[in-house]
């Protein structure tokens, strides 16, 4: 288990103030002024060498994100932008740093910003998180005054600003270019690629776009070094992350915890076990609604990060892990993200806007077992039509819950098929 | 979408204060970029109109951000969060995605509809409730929960539902978060990390 | 220049090039629904998928720049699944109503569902029921059909210049709609008919009327302006069905002006379709010889200075020619072609001409409008001015209306005050004019049908002298003309001879003496109050003003019914075809004359069309060249004199109702009451 003086998050419950005071004696804002002057190769060179991978669910290195601006201004501005949308089910992290630690996002933009000399950064919180916009907001005034950001900022000579921009009820504004495109005031949905943000951005400008998480790490990283944090969790999987532990757990909590750490022991330590004990586990959606699920047997021993996770043909996501006791009726939690997808397509593709309306009246169906078996399998057929073939990945995360859900419980759902047959037939 | 009903109004413009806040916004966003702006102008536009968004304050917002109304409303309707119709004084939203959904979502939206009266999608006839369904809010670890207005109540049961309801109904203002012992989102019981914080609280 | 492999085909594409369009390059046909070259690039519909080596996934090849070494197959059993699967997602939600679908024959979704469709759907569940939006008389949707391909919404915004469509809502629930359904405030909206992929946007005027198999096509050009669009008139029988626009990049690309694609109800209405001969005051049907024994008595021994004749708009060239010939064999020398009085230049033909030509619009990098509103006058060439202002580095200022054209226009002033400033060089824009390589004007007809057009025509001239827009290679001076008969009119020298009258001359010496007859060739537009005790023949094809005005009437052919030679605006030679004949008794318009011109007693010496053009051609040697430009030579043009103090006033003040065929048409009508001026600039929240 990750011993507490290893934790960054130390304010994670909220025990203390979010304010600037109670920061610093956490820690926060300490020689900033001296990170900043060790230079922008050594700030990146070190993110690098922290093995940090983006903590919004792709989990793309994120100093090789920040190498990725352009290095001499053509005169267009760059522009950092956090991805605070943080809507994926399951996941509720970046509320707690926001509302918590806010001083640690608002250093850690001040960074990343120098780092790919960005003129500011605009922080993209989802419009339902009203309480934690204040809160942040509260954190930022008190950074200009204390003159941290703004003109000149921790005496550094760079000149950098920070805004909070409200989304106003999209879970596709979490897609980094749907969130370009609602920064600039327009539907999020989502951008061809190429160009890349890190060209062609908001209002076309070099941008990158940043997990809350990715970046509020980072000033703890760089004070405490890259070896430090490399040193936790397993190679390309490094460093400690918030773990949000929902569903049938005996204690539901979000954690700050070790990459790589069993699943198993990650929910018997923190969250008080299963509901009914180990045993009693169903299933398990280990990083978000995202991901597939994964049946008891898997549970067992995988590990929670990146490369275990996606051996098992499954993702680490968000970390968000959402657990299901043998209770549960798991086409109808499958069935409901279905619809939650479908609800969140943004309409503008062809296979997501057609595709995650029918699954979802299939999946409907599918819960009370009124369907022909081979309609399984078209499901299957629908779901891979759908993945791979957008614009953005929200296909693919409608597809994979219920590739998932077929793959490991196919029996469940015939059972119900043949049920409903019978009682039809009878 | 298309017809323009009564309770529309015939017109609509910021109040001084709303302004003010309007402005501030705009001023965030490059010279040229205020369109940016269209958001949280809609959503301040929303709030002074009392928790909904008419055609003239779309158009208004539109206007003052120079750009094409058809625009603004592209954006009016993307966004769940505008209300192009009117709405009760507290809005409820129930989330009932899979992780609220498993730990018992199904009795919240129970007794919010005992307890107003209503079924989702629906206001009471005094106007001081509408109820929603809502899609994942963000606090799985809290679930169930439910958002009323801007703050989220957190740890529902049926009771705790239906005191925070009466207590809205009584003009009174409960507490926002988990509605149970817990603090925050630190695991019931007492947290397991970061032991030496709870006492520097 | 990027060398690609496709299909194991290697192509080399410019730079910029998609990989649609290397594939298209190397014969591999790819399907599509969103993507089209003129408008920007969305990528949505996701039919064009092909493989690419070394990509996790199939990509968008409408979307994908082409880049050197890549490898694209397009022919593989993972494309073909990819583009099935897409295909199964559009039509689950689309009607099967092909039977009753204006669309249906000419479908982009019914023809590739052909390739890529299954036999049968696996789709159990209900389809999606999408409401109707009303978006003009023009424009009628079936919006269940649509399969949100953004190619109206993009074309209204990035074509048309106006914002009026969007996509609303989201999801499966995404519906495209005008605000608050109001009509398209554009004079190019039905350009969303062809460019709908699908049956959601049709023809309202042409709804149910005809089978798209069932028409005969005949390719001819537009005559509602001088632009020379390229058309076809699909018939049945005799009866136009519709119009289309015809590819023909120089002139209207792909696209045509709502007047030109929709007046064609006029055709049947108000028609002329017998002689007529007034008698005790009334008109009263007439035989041909009947008529012509009217003329031939009326002129009879008169004087051929008493004779007048006046060209109208859609006039064509064979009819003028003809008509001029016989006026010259009556002995008058009085005719014009300029019925609105315009002072333009016969001698001098770059004088009358748009010399920058209508493609060469994308070469220039500034402009100035002298008295035109080209966004009424000549829509397509104003969506030529504005893809040259999207594009980047091209200043536009205005002398005259200010209105709002879908480009920024510094508007500079309203008339001949500011004009003489910019002829002097003391107005600032003559900077920038000056410091443009390749600058342009454009004087439109609102600046020169008035009794200073000679003054404010030399003033034009100085400006374009003085900044450089007359170089080698280059000419930026431009007459923008709203009439297509003017230009053959102005080459075959129907214009006032030694000693005669102009259009003003001949309407004075009707009301005032000196003339006795006036001939009116389609002219409609003239103040026919001004025609006194003339005698008035009239041949043309509508019941209009004219012909009300008439002692004689002697039924023509409209555009659609003639084999014919206008000449557009740049000087532009365009055969029309023949797509029906003429109502009734009337008959083509040169052959009426030819007729006429034997019951008079001075038969002319053609008898065919081709010995007409013959004479044609020795008249004005370019005319026998279809479909190019002879450019003119730069000459001194124009009379330095006092300008009047009247702001400058476009010629068109309702875009609708220019010439007796759309007066004529209700479809028009409609267009005018409702949504009339669209050019107008908004104040505040007109919502």
């Amino acid at each position: 288990m990750l011993r507490d003086e290893d934790r960054i998050f130390t304010n994670l419950y909220g025990y203390q103030s979010f304010g600037l005071e109670a920061a610093r004696k956490r820690g926060d804002w300490d020689g900033t002024k001296e990170m900043l002057e060790k230079g922008v190769d050594w700030i990146v060179s070190e993110m690098k060498e922290s093995g940090l991978r983006g903590r919004g669910g792709a989990g793309f290195p994120t100093g090789l994100k920040w190498s990725f601006m352009p290095k001499e201004t053509d005169g267009r501005p760059s522009y950092l932008v956090v991805n605070a949308d943080e809507g994926e089910p399951g996941t509720c992290k970046d509320r707690e740093i926001m509302r918590h630690d806010p001083h640690k996002l608002i250093e850690g933009c001040l960074i990343a910003g120098f780092a790919m000399n960005a003129v500011a950064a605009y922080i993209y919180i989802r419009g339902e998180f009203y309480r934690e916009a204040e809160a942040l907001q509260t954190a930022i005034d008190e950074a200009y005054d204390a003159g941290l950001i703004g003109r000149n900022a921790c005496g550094s000579g760079y000149d950098f600003d920070v805004y909070v921009h409200r989304g106003m009820g999209a879970y596709i504004c979490g897609e980094e270019t749907a969130l370009i495109e609602s920064l600039e005031g327009k539907k999020g949905q989502p951008r061809l690629k190429p160009p890349f943000p890190a060209n062609v951005g908001v209002w076309g400008c070099p941008t990158t776009v940043n997990n809350v998480e990715s970046i509020a790490v980072a000033p703890t990283i760089l004070r405490r070094g890259s070896g430090w944090f490399a040193g936790i969790g397993r190679p390309n999987n490094t460093g400690t992350k918030l773990f949000c532990i929902s569903g049938h757990v005996n204690n539901p909590c979000n954690v700050e915890e070790e990459m790589g750490i069993p699943l198993k022991e990650l929910l018997e330590k923190h969250a008080g076990g299963v509901r009914g004990g180990w045993d009693n586990l169903l299933a398990v959606i280990p990083g978000g609604s995202s991901v597939p699920v994964l049946p008891k047997s898997i549970c067992d021993t995988v590990l929670m990060d990146f490369d275990s996770l996606k051996e098992v043909q499954s993702g680490l996501g968000t970390a968000a892990v959402i657990v299901m006791d043998k209770s549960t009726d798991i086409v109808k939690a499958i069935a409901r993200l279905s619809k939650f997808y479908k609800h969140e397509s943004c309409g503008q593709c062809t296979p997501c806007r057609e595709g995650t309306g029918w699954m979802w009246r299939v999946m409907e169906r599918l819960v009370v077992g009124e369907a022909e078996k081979q309609e399984i399998d078209m499901l299957l057929e629908v779901s891979k039509q759908i993945e791979g073939h957008t614009i953005c990945a929200l296909g693919d995360a409608a597809a994979w819950p219920v590739q998932g859900l077929i793959r490991h419980f196919r029996p469940e759902i015939e059972r119900r098929i043949e049920a409903n047959t019978g009682s039809r037939a009878a | 979408m298309s017809s323009t009903t009564d309770h529309q109004p015939a017109s609509f413009a910021f109040t001084p204060e709303y302004m003010d806040k309007a402005k501030a916004h705009v001023a965030k966003y490059p010279d040229g970029r205020q369109a940016s702006a269209v958001m949280p102008l809609l959503d301040l536009a929303q709030r002074q109109n009392g928790g909904w968004l008419p055609r003239k304050a779309i158009e208004y917002v539109a206007d003052m951000l120079d750009m094409p109304s058809i625009r603004a409303l592209e954006v009016a309707t993307f966004y769940t969060m505008y209300n192009l119709e009117p709405v009760g004084e507290n809005l409820v939203e129930v989330c009932t995605t899979t992780p609220c959904w498993l730990r018992g979502s199904d009795d919240i939206v129970k007794a919010c509809e005992k307890t107003l009266g209503i079924s989702l999608g629906g206001t009471t006839p005094d106007g001081k409730f509408t109820l929603v369904e809502a899609e994942c809010l963000g606090a799985c670890v809290n679930a169930p929960m439910m958002q009323i207005g801007d703050d989220y109540y957190e740890d529902l049961d049926a009771d705790s539902t239906e005191r925070v309801l009466n207590a809205l109904k009584r003009g009174e203002t409960p507490k926002p978060g988990p509605q149970g012992s817990r603090r925050l989102t630190e695991p019931a019981g007492g947290p397991t990390t970061l032991l030496d914080q709870k006492g520097a609280s | 220049m990027p060398t690609l492999t496709v299909d194991g085909k290697e192509v080399t594409v410019e730079p910029g090039a998609t990989v649609l369009q290397a594939c298209e390059e190397a014969g591999a046909e790819i399907p599509r629904f969103c993507y089209h070259e003129r408008l920007s690039i969305a990528g949505n519909c996701r039919m064009c998928l092909v493989e690419m080596e070394k990509a996790p996934k199939p990509v968008a090849s409408c979307a994908m720049p082409a880049g050197d070494g890549m490898v694209i197959h397009t022919n593989t059993e993972t494309v073909k699944k990819a583009r099935e699967g897409v295909m199964e997602f559009l039509l689950i939600n689309h009607p099967l109503d092909c039977p009753i679908c204006d669309q249906g024959g000419e479908c982009d979704l019914q023809d590739q569902a052909m390739a890529y469709g299954r036999g049968s759907s696996r789709f159990d569940e209900n389809k999606r029921a999408v409401e109707e939006k009303y978006m003009g008389p023009l424009v009628k949707t079936v919006m269940t059909r649509c399969i949100h391909c953004m190619r109206c919404v993009r074309f209204s915004s990035e074509i048309a210049g106006v914002d009026d469509m969007g996509a609303v809502g989201r999801g499966e629930d995404t519906e495209i709609t005008t605000y608050l359904e109001k009509a398209i405030a554009s004079e190019l909206s039905g350009n969303v008919i062809d460019l709908c992929p699908v049956g959601a946007l049709t023809s309202k005027p042409y709804a149910f009327t005809a089978r798209s198999w069932e028409l005969r096509k005949t390719e001819t050009v537009d005559v509602h302006d001088a632009v020379g669009s390229n058309i076809r008139v699909d018939t049945r029988g005799r009866e136009v069905m519709r119009v289309l626009p015809r590819l023909n990049e120089d002139v209207n690309e792909e696209w045509l002006s709502d007047k030109g694609r929709f007046s064609y109800d006029g055709l049947k209405r108000q028609r002329l379709d017998r002689p007529y001969v007034r008698t005790n005051g009334k008109l009263a049907p007439a035989t041909w010889d009947e008529a012509f024994a009217a003329i031939a008595g009326k002129l009879a021994g008169l004087d051929g200075s008493k004779i007048g004749a006046i060209a109208g708009d859609l006039a064509c060239t064979e009819s003028m020619k003809a008509a001029k010939d016989l006026m010259t064999a009556l002995g008058s020398t009085n005719m014009d072609c300029r019925q609105d009085g315009a002072a333009l230049d016969p001698s001098c033909r770059a004088s009358y001409l748009f010399n920058t030509t209508i493609a060469g619009i994308e070469e220039a990098d500034a402009c100035l409008l002298i008295g035109t509103n080209p966004r009424h006058e000549a829509a397509l060439i104003n969506a030529r001015l504005r893809k040259r202002w999207l594009a980047g580095g091209f200043p536009i200022a205005s002398v005259g209306p200010d209105a709002d054209l879908t480009y920024k226009v510094d508007h500079l002033g309203d008339g001949t005050e500011t004009l003489s400033q910019l002829a002097s060089g003391h107005h600032p824009f003559i900077e920038t004019l000056k410091n443009a390589e390749r600058p342009m004007l454009i004087v439109g007809q609102g600046a020169l049908a008035r009794t200073d057009g000679a003054a404010v025509l030399a003033a034009a001239r100085k400006i374009a002298e003085d900044t450089g827009m007359i170089a080698d290679g280059w000419n930026g001076f431009n007459v923008l003309h709203t009439a297509a008969a003017r230009v053959g009119g102005l080459d075959i020298g129907f214009v006032p001879g030694e000693g005669g009258k102009g259009t003003n001359a001949i309407l004075e010496g009707a009301a005032g003496g000196g003339i006795d007859v006036v001939w009116l060739l389609g002219a409609d537009e003239i103040d026919t109050g001004r025609l006194g005790d003339a005698f008035v023949i009239y041949l043309g094809s509508h019941g209009d003003a004219g012909a009300h005005r008439a002692d004689v009437i002697l039924p023509g052919a409209a555009y659609t019914e003639k084999n014919a030679t206008w000449v557009n605006t740049e000087g532009r030679v365009q055969m029309g075809y023949r797509a029906a004949f003429p109502p009734g008794d009337a008959r083509e318009d040169w052959t009426i004359v030819r007729a006429l011109s034997a019951a008079v007693g001075h038969t002319l010496p053609y008898d065919s069309l081709p010995q007409l053009r013959a004479a044609m051609a020795q008249d004005a040697a370019h005319l026998a060249d279809a479909d190019v430009i002879a450019t003119g030579n730069w000459g001194t043009f124009g009379l330095s004199g006092d300008m009047a103090a009247e702001p400058f006033v476009s010629p068109v003040s309702d875009y609708y109702m220019t010439n007796p065929i759309c007066r004529a048409s209700a479809t028009m009508a409609q267009c005018s009451a409702e949504i009339g001026d669209h050019s107008e600039k908004a104040t505040g929240t007109d919502g």
